[in-house]
């Protein structure tokens, strides 16, 4: 993961659930970019191809919830989204993004679509484009900080169960 | 200071004297994946260098079994192929099983005082037998495979205290609609729900378990009632391996308490397109297309039982179906003993086999634009039993019923007189 990440805004309101960041039909893949190609596709029809490296999506409280399908965020992930703002998380999102290595931040921000966005993970700060407006966010907790920096869960349980590789 | 059944639990597996707020790493007693979020997991965990701790493994898939679509019969397969590879015995097999969770707690894995994860959202639903279970995503079920641990944040808890009788009519399914309704679905956000009161203790272990599992849609991470001699009785004979009640202590900390009076509760709907948009049932009164009964939250022999009692003798009204879809074989068995399918069949019903089919959008009664589906499962986000333009309504399976002869929701006293 790296420092400061620095993208497009795709905003979003409340209460964005796992049926609408990726539709069931499409859990028969655990292909990232596969589950891209139908991020949000049947509440932002074209959205999909639209996206690009680096975009942020900023959204407004309780994004994620509902299912615990990990394809939510490995569709992000593919779509080559670079962090998911938003005033709070549904709690197996929050993880899964965390145990993946998708950031994920929580804070409050003004934003328009298409605006340009950075979001430094070490200082906290976010810097949204044309006004400049700043925003600090806390950091995680000593234990989901280790895990970000170590690349997720994966790197950490092979850590831990002294694998070679 | 007293602890919560969730201190108290995750202190237990954890070897530490824990409060809410810690992160910890605690012990699992079983993990559980389905068809759809297992085959991640099974990538993942055949990265790491360890054998699979094959006793804590449970394999159940039941989102699109039998088979959907050649896709699903992949997914399918790379279950049953893991299995074998890695001798799972618990595994269930299109055939002995059905929807997850209620196989598991058939089976005799969810029991009080157990701390159990799965890669399914509604894992919750164990906290109805007084488990501290919740719903974990495909990578760190891969790790509990390795590991048999999983971190995890000690969580608030809140208490929701339900007392008095209820009315004729009203099921589990009302009190967690009308206390996600009340506290809206970031209510319970990173909480751990503790729902009791003497009208919780006075109900089934069925209208528990559907209370505790849609704690999800209010945003907690476990929903838990109190263990009791209900769920003893239950146990009995059926679990496997020991286990100890935990209940909380009298001077106990809660975020935040609130109390509900029975008497008050009413058959609710939750309209499109949030639980938490709850109206009582007999001020609906919208059309419905199709009326499906079944899924975790509410596909119980009880849940088919009180569907019956109403609809037996009557028919489903032209132009809408009704389809009928058990949530386990040994489900099914019953209903099919005590009469129950007869009685759905005679009113024109569809009855499945088990599978989460089109509870999620899946399978076996997927809606059209435009169409509206009066529905005993859990979520009516944008789309989720089908095309964007059609809507659910959640409701009781007495009012899936009621709303099926009626052919528009109804309270089902408006069916019954």
């Amino acid at each position: 993961m790296t420092e400061t990440t620095e993208g497009r805004i795709w905003r979003f309101g409340d209460n964005v659930d796992t049926d609408q960041i990726i539709p069931a039909e499409y859990l028969v893949t655990m292909d990232n970019s596969e589950l891209a190609r139908h991020a949000f596709a049947k509440v932002r029809p074209g959205m999909a191809e639209k996206m690009m490296q680096g975009d942020v999506v900023v959204a407004g409280r309780n994004f994620g919830c509902g299912s615990s399908r990990e394809h939510a965020p490995r569709a992000l992930l593919g779509a080559g989204v670079s962090c998911v703002v938003a005033e709070s998380f549904a709690r197996i999102f929050f993880r899964n993004a965390i145990n993946i290595g998708l950031p994920v931040i929580e804070a409050s921000v003004e934003a328009a679509e298409g605006e340009t966005i950075s979001v430094n993970l070490e200082s906290g700060r976010i810097v949204v484009g044309s006004n400049g407006k700043q925003y600090q966010f806390k950091s995680y907790p000593a234990f989901i900080t280790m895990l970000v920096k170590k690349g997720g869960l994966m790197p950490y349980t092979k850590e831990m169960l002294q694998c070679r590789k | 200071m007293g602890k919560t059944i969730a201190e108290k639990i995750l202190s237990g597996k954890s070897g530490k004297d824990l409060e809410a707020g810690d992160i910890t790493e605690a012990e699992v007693d079983y993990v559980m994946v389905n068809d759809v979020t297992g085959p991640a997991a099974f990538d993942e965990f055949e990265r790491l260098c360890t054998p699979l701790l094959r006793d804590k493994v449970v394999l159940i898939p039941d989102h699109y079994v039998p088979n959907k679509d050649v896709a699903s019969a992949k997914q399918a397969k790379k279950m049953r192929d893991f299995a074998m590879k890695h001798e799972v015995t618990n595994y269930f097999e299109v055939g002995s099983g059905g929807v997850c969770h209620q196989v598991m707690i058939e089976q005799g894995f969810a029991a009080p005082g157990r701390l159990i994860v799965g890669a399914d959202s509604h894992t919750c639903s164990y906290g109805a037998l007084g488990a501290f279970s919740t719903g974990i995503g495909s990578t760190e079920a891969a790790t509990v495979f390795a590991r048999g641990v999983l971190w995890l944040k000690v969580p608030d808890s809140m208490r929701l205290s339900v007392h008095g009788d209820l009315n004729p009519f009203v099921m589990g399914k009302d009190i967690i609609l009308t206390i996600i309704g009340d506290i809206g679905v970031e209510g319970a956000l990173y909480r751990s729900m503790e729902v009791a009161g003497e009208t919780v203790s006075s109900l089934s272990l069925s209208d528990r378990i559907t209370i505790a599992n849609m704690g999800i849609e209010a945003g907690a991470k476990a929903c838990i009632t109190p263990p009791d001699k209900t769920v003893e009785d239950y146990l009995s004979g059926r679990v496997r391996g020991d286990y100890g009640h935990v209940l909380a202590d009298d001077d106990a900390s809660y975020v935040e308490s609130r109390e509900y009076d029975a008497s008050e509760i009413v058959p609710v709907v939750a309209k499109p397109h949030l639980p938490s948009n709850v109206a009582p049932a007999g001020e609906v009164g919208v059309e419905i297309d199709q009326a499906y009964l079944g899924s975790c939250t509410n596909g119980r022999i009880e849940d088919l039982r009180a569907a019956a009692r109403i609809i037996k003798g009557r028919k489903v009204l032209r132009g809408v179906r009704m389809i009928v879809v058990p949530a386990t074989n040994n489900v099914l068995e019953q209903a099919i003993d005590e009469g129950l399918v007869k009685i759905f069949m005679d009113a024109g019903a569809f009855i499945s086999g088990p599978t989460c089919g089109a509870c999620l959008g899946g399978y076996m009664g997927v809606l059209a634009p435009g169409e509206r589906c009066v529905s005993s499962t859990n979520r009516n986000f944008v789309g989720r039993m089908g095309d964007k333009d059609s809507e659910v309504y959640l409701a009781n399976p007495a009012v899936v019923a009621a709303s099926a002869v009626a052919g528009r929701i109804v309270d089902p006293s408006e069916v019954m007189g």
